[in-house]
This record gives C-alpha cells, sequence and structure tokens, in this order.
C-alpha cells in the first residue's frame, strides 16, 4: 500500500519526511550547541574533580609506592610465618632510600595507621640501620626490637599493599579492618565520627523543623494579607535572604555572646542573675538559633509561592459545608499546601546537613557539623583522601534525600523567589 | 486584617494568638540585623550597648570604626573590597554568559537529554558547598590556578550558573516563540532576532540571574576558604578571620557597609520582578 501512495515532495524533490527530519535533527544540534559550552566547562570544572575525588579516597599508593621492593618480595610469602630473609632485605633496601630521601617519617605515620606500636620501632630501626652489615639483614633486623621479629607487625606491613583501599570510608564509619580481615567499630570512646553523622542529622532535622513551624504561619499571613502590606512584611523575609551569611552570623555572635544583647536583656528584666549569665553561644544552642535564622527565608519563600495560588473561596467553601475552620484548615488547606511543604524542607535540610560556616563560627566543639570535620582534615591534616571519603559519604546521603524527594514529591516545582 | 464584628470571642483570641506568633516571627527575622547598626557606631570598643548608648548621649556614639575600616594602619578591608568587587564581576559576567546561552538551548523543545544536561547544569546548586569547595579545590590545585584570581572567578562562576540557568529559563517559559519566527520570516538572522527581540523581553530574568550570580560570588566564603592566598583576600574571607580571631567593632562597620549593599541589591531585584511579572502578565 505504503509503496503506492505518493510521496509527498519539497520543491527540492526531496522527500517531506527526510527533510524534516533533517531540520529537526539541525534544530537539536543547534540547541545542544547552545547548551555545550556551559556543559564542558562545568564536566571539566566540576564533574570530573568530583569523580576525581573518588579515585582519591580510595587511593592508597603512598605506602604502596615506598616499599615497592618489599611488596614484590611478599608477593611469595603466605603471610603466616615470619617471612624470608629476601623480604627483609627488601624491606631494608627500601628503607634506607626512605631515610636517605628523609621520607621514614611518612611511612611510620601511615604504618601506625595500620597498627599501634609502628612509630617507635621505625625511628629505632633509623638508627641502628646505618651500622648494619651487608647480608643476614633479617636478623638484624630481628635484633633491633622484638617486635620487628612479631609476625603480626609484617602482616600489617602486607595489609598496606594493595594501591586501593575502602578504608577511609571505613574510618569515616568509625570501622576498621583487624588483623583477620574483620570489618569492626573501634572502641566506644573513640567513636567521633559517628557522633558527628548523629548530630548533624540532628541538627538538620531540628533546624528543618523549627523552620517549617516558623515559616507556615507567616508564609500564611503574607499570601493571605492585601499586596500593600504583605509587600512591606516581605521585606523582612527578604533582606535576610539577600544579606551576607557571615553578616548575619556575625550579629548572632554579638546577640548571643555572655556579655552580649540577649543577656544584657535577661539580666536587665531580671530573669537571670548576672553573675550567672547562660552560655548560648559556642554550643549547639547557638548553632540552632542562628541556623533557624539563616535557613527560615527558604522555607517561607517556596510555601509563599504555594499558598498564593490556593484560592480563599476554597476555605470559605469549606466552612460553608460545615466545617469549624479547624477542619476546613486541616482538610482542605493544609493537604494544599503540601508541594510547598516539600520543596521548604527539602532546601532547608539539605542546606542545613552541608553547613560549614555557622558552625564553625558559633557552633564551638558541640555544635560542629561533619562540613567542619572535613574543612578540617582537608586545612589542618592535609589527609586529603579521607576529606574525599567523607565528602562523598555526605554527597551520596544528599542524593538519597533528593532520590527520595523526587519519588514521593516530584522535584519539578522548585522555584527561586 | 480587621475581624467582623460577629466574630465569636474564642476566634478572636486565636487571630491575635496568630498575628502574635507571626509578628514574633518576624521580628525574629529582621531584628538580628538591626543590632549591627547602633553598634557600629560604638564609641567603645564593646559589643554591647553601653549606657552611654541607652540614654543616647551623643558622645558614646561615634564614627572611629568606619574611620578605622577606611584609613586603619594594615588595614586588609581595602585590598578585600577591591578583590571581592573584581572577582564578583567577572564571576558575574561569566556566569550570565554562559548561563544564558544554555537557557536559550534548554527551553527549546528540540533539546535531546534535557533532564540529565539540567542535573548536572544546576548541581552545583545542589551539592553541599563543601563538597563543591574540595572538588573544585583539587581541580584548580591541578590546573596551577589555585591562589589566582582567575580560578576564584572560574570557581564562582561553577557556582553562579545555575541561578542564571535557573532563572532565565524560568523567563523563557512565559516567552512567546512566535515572535522569533516572525523576525526570522521578515529577514532577522538569529544573532540579530536574539540582541532585538529574544534579548530586551527576557533581560529582566537575566538580570536577576546575575544578581543572584553576583551576591553568590560576593558572599561566598567556603570555596574561597580554600582557593585563596594571602593576595586574593575577599571581604568575606577577612569577615570570617576577624569573626574567628577576634570580634572588633570595624566588622560592624563593615557588616552595616554590607547590609546597605544587600538592600540596594533587593530593592534592584524585587523592581525587576515586578516588572517582568507585568510583561509576561501581558503576555498570556
Amino acid at each position: 500500500m505504503s509503496s503506492e501512495t505518493k510521496q509527498i515532495l519539497t520543491t527540492d524533490g526531496i522527500p517531506l519526511e527526510v527533510s524534516l527530519k533533517k531540520a529537526e535533527r539541525r534544530n537539536k544540534i543547534k540547541a545542544f550547541l547552545l547548551v555545550a559550552p556551559l556543559l564542558l566547562f562545568l564536566i571539566i570544572t566540576y564533574v570530573f574533580p568530583i569523580g576525581d575525588m573518588l579515585l582519591r579516597s580510595v587511593d592508597d599508593k603512598m605506602v604502596t609506592e615506598m616499599l615497592p621492593k618489599t611488596f614484590k618480595a611478599m608477593e611469595k610469602w603466605d603471610g603466616k610465618e615470619l617471612p624470608e630473609e629476601e623480604v627483609f632485605e627488601a624491606f631494608y633496601l627500601d628503607f634506607r632510600q626512605l631515610v636517605d630521601d628523609k621520607r621514614e617519617g611518612k611511612l611510620s605515620t601511615q604504618l601506625n595507621y595500620t597498627k599501634n606500636g609502628f612509630k617507635s620501632i621505625i625511628k629505632k630501626l633509623r638508627r641502628k640501620s646505618k651500622n648494619f652489615e651487608e647480608g643476614n639483614y633479617k636478623e638484624q633486623i630481628m635484633a633491633v626490637h622484638k617486635r620487628w621479629a612479631d609476625v603480626e607487625y609484617w602482616k600489617a606491613i602486607k595489609r598496606r599493599a594493595p594501591a586501593i583501599t575502602g578504608q577511609k570510608y571505613l574510618k569515616g564509619m568509625d570501622m576498621y579492618k583487624n588483623e583477620s580481615g574483620e570489618i569492626v567499630s573501634v572502641e566506644e570512646d573513640r567513636r567521633i565520627h559517628r557522633i558527628l553523622w548523629l548530630r548533624t542529622l540532628e541538627i538538620a532535622f531540628f533546624v528543618t523543623l523549627f523552620c517549617f513551624l516558623m515559616a507556615y504561619p507567616i508564609a500564611h499571613l503574607l499570601a493571605t494579607l492585601p499586596m500593600k502590606y504583605s509587600n512591606l512584611l516581605m521585606i523582612c523575609v527578604l533582606l535576610p535572604f539577600w544579606t551576607s551569611l557571615l553578616v548575619r552570623t556575625a550579629s548572632w555572635m554579638i546577640l548571643l555572646q555572655q556579655q552580649g544583647v540577649v543577656n544584657d536583656f535577661f539580666v536587665g528584666i531580671g530573669l537571670v542573675a548576672d553573675d550567672a549569665r547562660p552560655e548560648m553561644m559556642y554550643n549547639k544552642t547557638g548553632t540552632y538559633v542562628a541556623m533557624t535564622q539563616i535557613l527560615l527565608p527558604f522555607m517561607v519563600l517556596p510555601l509563599y509561592s504555594v499558598m498564593k495560588t490556593i484560592s480563599p473561596s476554597l476555605m470559605r467553601a469549606g466552612k460553608s459545608l460545615g466545617g469549624t475552620p479547624i477542619v476546613a484548615f486541616w482538610k482542605v488547606y493544609f493537604p494544599l499546601t503540601i508541594p510547598g511543604i516539600g520543596a521548604g524542607c527539602l532546601l532547608c535540610f539539605i542546606l542545613a546537613i552541608g553547613y560549614y560556616i555557622t558552625p564553625a563560627l558559633v557552633g564551638g566543639a558541640s555544635g560542629t557539623l561533619i562540613s567542619n570535620q572535613i574543612a578540617f582534615h582537608m586545612k589542618s591534616t592535609l589527609d586529603w583522601s579521607f576529606a574525599s571519603a567523607m565528602g562523598l559519604m555526605l554527597l551520596s546521603g544528599v542524593l538519597v534525600i533528593y532520590w527520595l524527594y523526587n519519588k514521593i514529591v516530584g522535584i519539578d516545582n522548585i522555584k527561586l523567589g | 486584617m480587621a475581624l467582623p464584628k460577629h466574630t465569636e470571642l474564642h476566634y478572636r483570641i486565636w487571630h491575635y494568638f496568630y498575628l502574635t506568633i507571626c509578628g514574633a516571627v518576624f521580628f525574629f527575622l529582621i531584628a538580628p540585623l538591626f543590632v549591627i547598626f547602633p553598634l557600629s557606631f560604638n564609641a567603645e570598643e564593646f559589643l554591647s550597648f553601653s549606657d552611654g548608648m541607652k540614654s543616647l548621649d551623643p558622645d558614646a556614639f561615634s564614627l572611629r570604626w568606619y574611620k578605622d575600616m577606611i584609613y586603619g594602619t594594615k588595614n586588609p578591608w581595602g585590598l578585600a573590597a577591591k578583590n571581592s568587587f573584581i572577582i564578583a564581576i567577572f564571576a558575574t559576567i561569566g556566569s550570565v554568559l554562559l548561563g544564558t546561552v544554555a537557557a536559550l538551548g534548554l527551553s527549546s523543545r528540540h533539546m535531546p537529554y534535557k533532564g540529565i544536561i539540567m542535573a548536572i547544569l544546576i548541581s552545583p546548586m545542589i551539592v553541599p558547598l563543601i563538597i563543591s569547595g574540595v572538588a573544585i579545590f583539587f581541580f584548580m590545585a591541578k590546573a596551577g590556578l589555585a591562589a589566582t584570581h582567575t580560578g576564584i572567578v572560574l570557581a564562582h562562576i561553577i557556582l553562579g550558573t545555575p541561578f542564571v540557568v535557573i532563572t532565565v529559563t524560568a523567563t523563557l517559559s512565559g516567552f512567546d516563540h512566535s515572535v522569533t519566527r516572525a523576525a526570522a520570516s521578515l529577514g532577522s538572522n538569529p544573532v540579530n532576532t536574539f540582541m532585538k527581540i529574544t534579548l530586551p523581553l527576557i533581560l529582566p530574568g537575566v538580570i536577576s540571574g546575575g544578581l543572584f550570580a553576583f551576591v553568590t560570588s560576593f558572599d561566598e566564603v567556603v570555596v574561597v576558604l580554600f582557593l585563596a592566598g594571602l593576595e586574593n583576600t575577599t571581604i568575606p574571607i577577612q569577615m570570617w578571620t576577624g569573626l574567628r580571631e577576634q570580634l572588633s567593632p570595624t566588622i560592624l562597620a563593615v557588616a552595616t557597609c554590607l547590609i546597605i549593599l544587600s538592600t540596594l541589591i533587593l530593592v534592584t531585584a524585587e523592581l525587576l520582578r515586578r516588572r517582568s511579572e507585568r510583561l509576561r502578565g501581558i503576555n498570556r
């Protein structure tokens, strides 16, 4: 049939179908070329570096590169009894090289992560190894300290042979691989990271909750007031939104200090005694108060833009059908605001979970979050691979939240202002 | 919101209770900003209201912290302000150019893989800043751009473009594409059409995206903390160091200036938003 129907041709004699497809493809390429510069820029400067973080977080080449001969010799070692002379010889040669390059300190730090007790015996080995005679290195090394004759320490070295490791991720969860390769938790009193993760979640959750409880009434007021009043009140929301984060944090530092304005006020009205001013900063209270105020506009704006679209006649209809104002609110108004609640809570929670500046300034020791720990490892300990691992753990958490949100509410209606 | 006369008592009580709560929340939002203002004129070195200030004694107020901000010895604020403005202006130009062009492509109905590309383009806004900071730092360190203005400008372009992309695509969603087709059918080439027809119509969106990008850059501290050397110090970095080391009233003088700046930006953004709403109202 189709072969019999005459094809429609354009003026150039090309079938219309082909010509249209061609035009379509040209349009696609045109649209893509417009996006391409930004896309390429972001892929190079942003997406790849995040991939780079992934590589860094599992990277464990440091020890592998410091002891190349040792690990080669260890390939034949079964890892049960003490290794043979050739392993000791290779280790001695690697070690001499490290001492010459003055890098043996790094080795001792790295090995000490794997097993406690390497620091002192490496120091001792450095001193003694200067006077080593050629040959029979096994006995000479074992004579330096009894731990060098302990097979557990050699096993610990062998564990560092692979160039890829997941140990940074385990460390981020306060776990490690013990001698027999099982994954176990560190002792109760050293579980700092778990405390931080839980605290981050807790603070993000409560800050979101406080923001919601405070934002809902004022968003409702803004959406129902006549335009000329609501525009004025809107400034109270937008001015903090546009003001520098550091300025807002600074003002909270002034307010919450022990000699600060809030405490002065409390003393002034006789709520607390002058010598018993409560500490409201450098702890969790400070973090809660400051973060709630800073993130509040992010909750108000989505709620407001949703509430603005709800017709007031719906509430009147609910009431005229016999509902009390509470029932009308709960059954009619509230369900309609759920998209706004979802967007606001998502925004607040995700911003709060990655917060860094405010907790670092007003949080003190008990109010810091996981971001502060990441920054600490980036800037102070320079353990970049650990910082990367924790960053990626945080990122995957954020992505899971997005995914859940998208499943439950749908992501397509996030608007700015 | 006056209540009708016949309102029952408990609704009346509830209504005033509700208004009180709203008032308290507005106070909580805005009051902290206004504490900075009078304290920056403090004649003393303390960060609380002195007795003289409470009784409005003129001697208790002075401009000494503003003088210190401008003329102070080994003063970091001049350099910081210069750097901040240079970086923010270039970052804004970059974000607006890249973002607007990308938004034009994205709102074309021929755009392939729209979902995933949009996700990549706005990802810098979604990913927590600290992670962006680490990733961008790794890139800049490898590219040899750490501790340079160029590096910081590029970083801020990354962080600023999502705002431009979002605001411009939002403006374009109400855009009547038949006007560009009309221009094309009248013989205008695409560049000319864009400059004469499309751009004037989407300008409010472009400018408000640009304002977002400017503020993002001007305010940004997490990424800059990783990237900046001594030469690249910016206002947020100086504030951060100042707040960490010692709270001096000079910071409050700077903060007051920043609040004034953000008020100006807020007013501009609001005027633009209303204009674009009006324009879109006519289009429909």
